[in-house]
């Protein structure tokens, strides 16, 4: 008895996981009109919906805009950070770190709110380009963080052969740091980039007409259970999936001993 | 390259970033601190060092009931989650041959991919009352008339405790896998049951990563508005939905931060408590 009992919670626990996740896929091959039970299908006309649907697609496009963009910027800038208080003493050094940091420690809500406050309040107006701003400002710690830490010993002695054999500063960074540091930029490219495309809250609050696709998917469920919505949130999980599996596969395999 | 010459390409190097984060950040929340000792003259904005605000949220039943119904709903979340993940994790960790772990933890973690909204989505799914958890009861016998599940707080804790046990799993597992097996045996080896070998051992060195762990969940919780906006009906609100409110059809953004502070004055108290066991640094 005592034996199963951990293989019994291993089961109950796993049903629990994957009881939302199998529902919104099993459903999003309904061919009724309601994704509830009971089951008539497989059908693929929610998918035919969705891909021909002009302003889910658009979203998705602007969410890939929003995430791709946002994250390259908060990636340099963060790697620009790191390598100057990594590399060079400046005085109030851990003070900067701090304030770099500081985002991280504010919910995502009220880092919009502060936001939409100051951009309302100049008149500036939304716009996707302000949500793009409000995910810089919450992923720029990380990828500041992720990058600072990898920042070792073995960098520096590379780094100060090649400024020796005459590199400019500009040359030991792009010929030297940043290749020896590509993991470490890679991982917060790429968690930088699964962050923002999912994050709702600041597009919510700082987009206007132009939005990303967790406010375009938000604003379908006003109008209640649809097969449409277990089509788009099964599509978008796939697509998530996959990437996950590949960057398993290809990108932290290497650095792995 | 002279010293001085190597500190101001330093602060170039620097500079960006730091610009970025004050200009986007640190300004706005500023203003937003400001803004909640501001206050509203019908519909204009007076700016001044009032407490109006913060005594609206004591006065007005729907804003303190508010702070309390966050606070019943994060603490119940946190801590079923984290009685729910540990023995997962433990299972993983210690029952689950070595090399099927790596997939088993992957296993346990992949929903997570599934988008944020989509998540709470799929849960009013399950819980509709002609959801597969009702037709499975009917169907059973367990039950003769569906029963309300969805637009409960109930719903909401089930929405958030799917996505916690996920993360804590996999931080607690963390945890585990670093102990060193040794100290187990040694305990064996002295006499402890398992039952006092966990008591003694395993739960005094997994704690920082627990406590860490039920933190994270506490903040990225309390200051969600998703789960209870699209799960839990509208008839209690949380403090997020509160201010959501304040922002639509009120434009009172005054009381809007005043909330947002009061907020962050709970996650501060949070850490204050915790900290004696948090390893921020060990996420």
């Amino acid at each position: 008895m005592m034996r199963f009992l951990p293989w019994a919670y291993l089961l109950v626990a796993f049903v629990f996981i994957y009881l939302p996740v199998g529902v919104l896929v099993l459903f999003s091959f309904q061919s009724g009109g309601l994704p509830v039970p009971p089951f008539n299908g497989p059908s693929l006309r929610w998918y035919e919906t969705i891909l021909s649907d002009p302003d889910l697609m658009g979203a998705l496009r602007n969410s890939l805009i929003v995430a791709l963009g946002s994250s390259a910027v908060a990636v340099t800038l963060g790697f620009l950070a790191a390598y100057g208080l990594a590399r060079h003493i400046l005085p109030g050094s851990a003070l900067m770190r701090g304030l770099l940091i500081a985002p991280l420690t504010v919910s995502y809500l009220i880092v919009g709110l502060g936001l939409l406050i100051v951009l309302t309040r100049t008149g500036l107006g939304l716009s996707l380009w302000t949500a793009a701003i409000g995910h810089v400002v919450i992923n720029l710690p990380l990828a500041f963080a992720i990058i600072y830490a990898s920042m070792g010993a073995q960098q520096q002695n590379a780094e100060r052969a090649a400024r020796d054999l005459g590199a400019s500063e500009m040359k030991v960074i792009v010929l030297i740091t940043v290749p020896m540091l590509l993991p470490s930029i890679a991982a917060a490219f790429f968690l930088s980039v699964t962050l923002s495309w999912d994050e709702f809250i600041i597009s919510f609050l700082l987009t206007r007409f132009d939005v990303t696709l967790p406010v375009e998917i938000w604003s379908l469920l006003r109008s209640g259970l649809s097969p449409q919505l277990n089509a788009i949130g099964s599509f978008v999980f796939l697509i998530s999936v996959a990437v996950v599996l590949l960057l398993e596969l290809v990108v932290f395999r290497r650095t792995r001993p | 390259m002279s010293r001085i010459q190597s500190r101001f390409q330093g602060w170039g190097l620097v500079a960006p970033a730091l610009l970025w984060t004050t200009a986007f950040f640190v300004v706005p929340f500023v203003v937003m601190a400001a803004m909640s000792f501001a206050s509203l003259e019908g519909r204009t904005l007076v700016w001044g060092f009032s407490f109006e605000n913060y005594a609206r949220l004591l006065e007005k039943a729907y804003l303190w009931r508010a702070i309390i119904v966050s606070l019943e709903i994060t603490l119940t979340v946190t801590a079923v989650s984290v009685l729910l993940a540990y023995p997962l994790a433990w299972i993983i960790a210690f029952r689950v041959p070595q090399r099927w772990q790596r997939l088993a933890l992957l296993l346990a973690i992949l929903p997570f991919w599934t988008s944020y909204v989509v998540r709470s989505y799929a849960w009013l799914l399950v819980l509709a009352r002609e959801g597969v958890v009702n037709q499975t009861m009917l169907a059973l016998g367990l039950i003769s008339d569906p029963i309300t599940l969805a637009n409960t707080r109930f719903a909401t804790i089930t929405g958030f405790v799917h996505f916690f046990v996920m993360l804590l799993t996999l931080t607690i597992y963390a945890n585990l896998i670093q102990l060193p097996p040794n100290y187990r045996r040694a305990a064996m080896d002295l006499g402890a049951n398992a039952f006092q070998t966990f008591r003694h051992v395993i739960l005094p060195l997994t704690l920082p990563g627990i406590v860490t762990g039920a933190f994270l969940t506490f903040v990225l919780c309390i200051g969600d508005y998703v789960t209870p906006q699209i799960l839990g009906g509208n008839t209690e609100l949380t403090v997020p939905q509160v201010i959501m409110v304040q922002l639509g059809r009120r434009a009172d953004f005054p009381l809007a931060s005043a909330l947002a502070i009061v907020l962050m004055g709970i996650v501060a108290l949070a850490y204050l408590t915790s900290s004696r066991w948090l390893r921020l640094d060990r996420i």
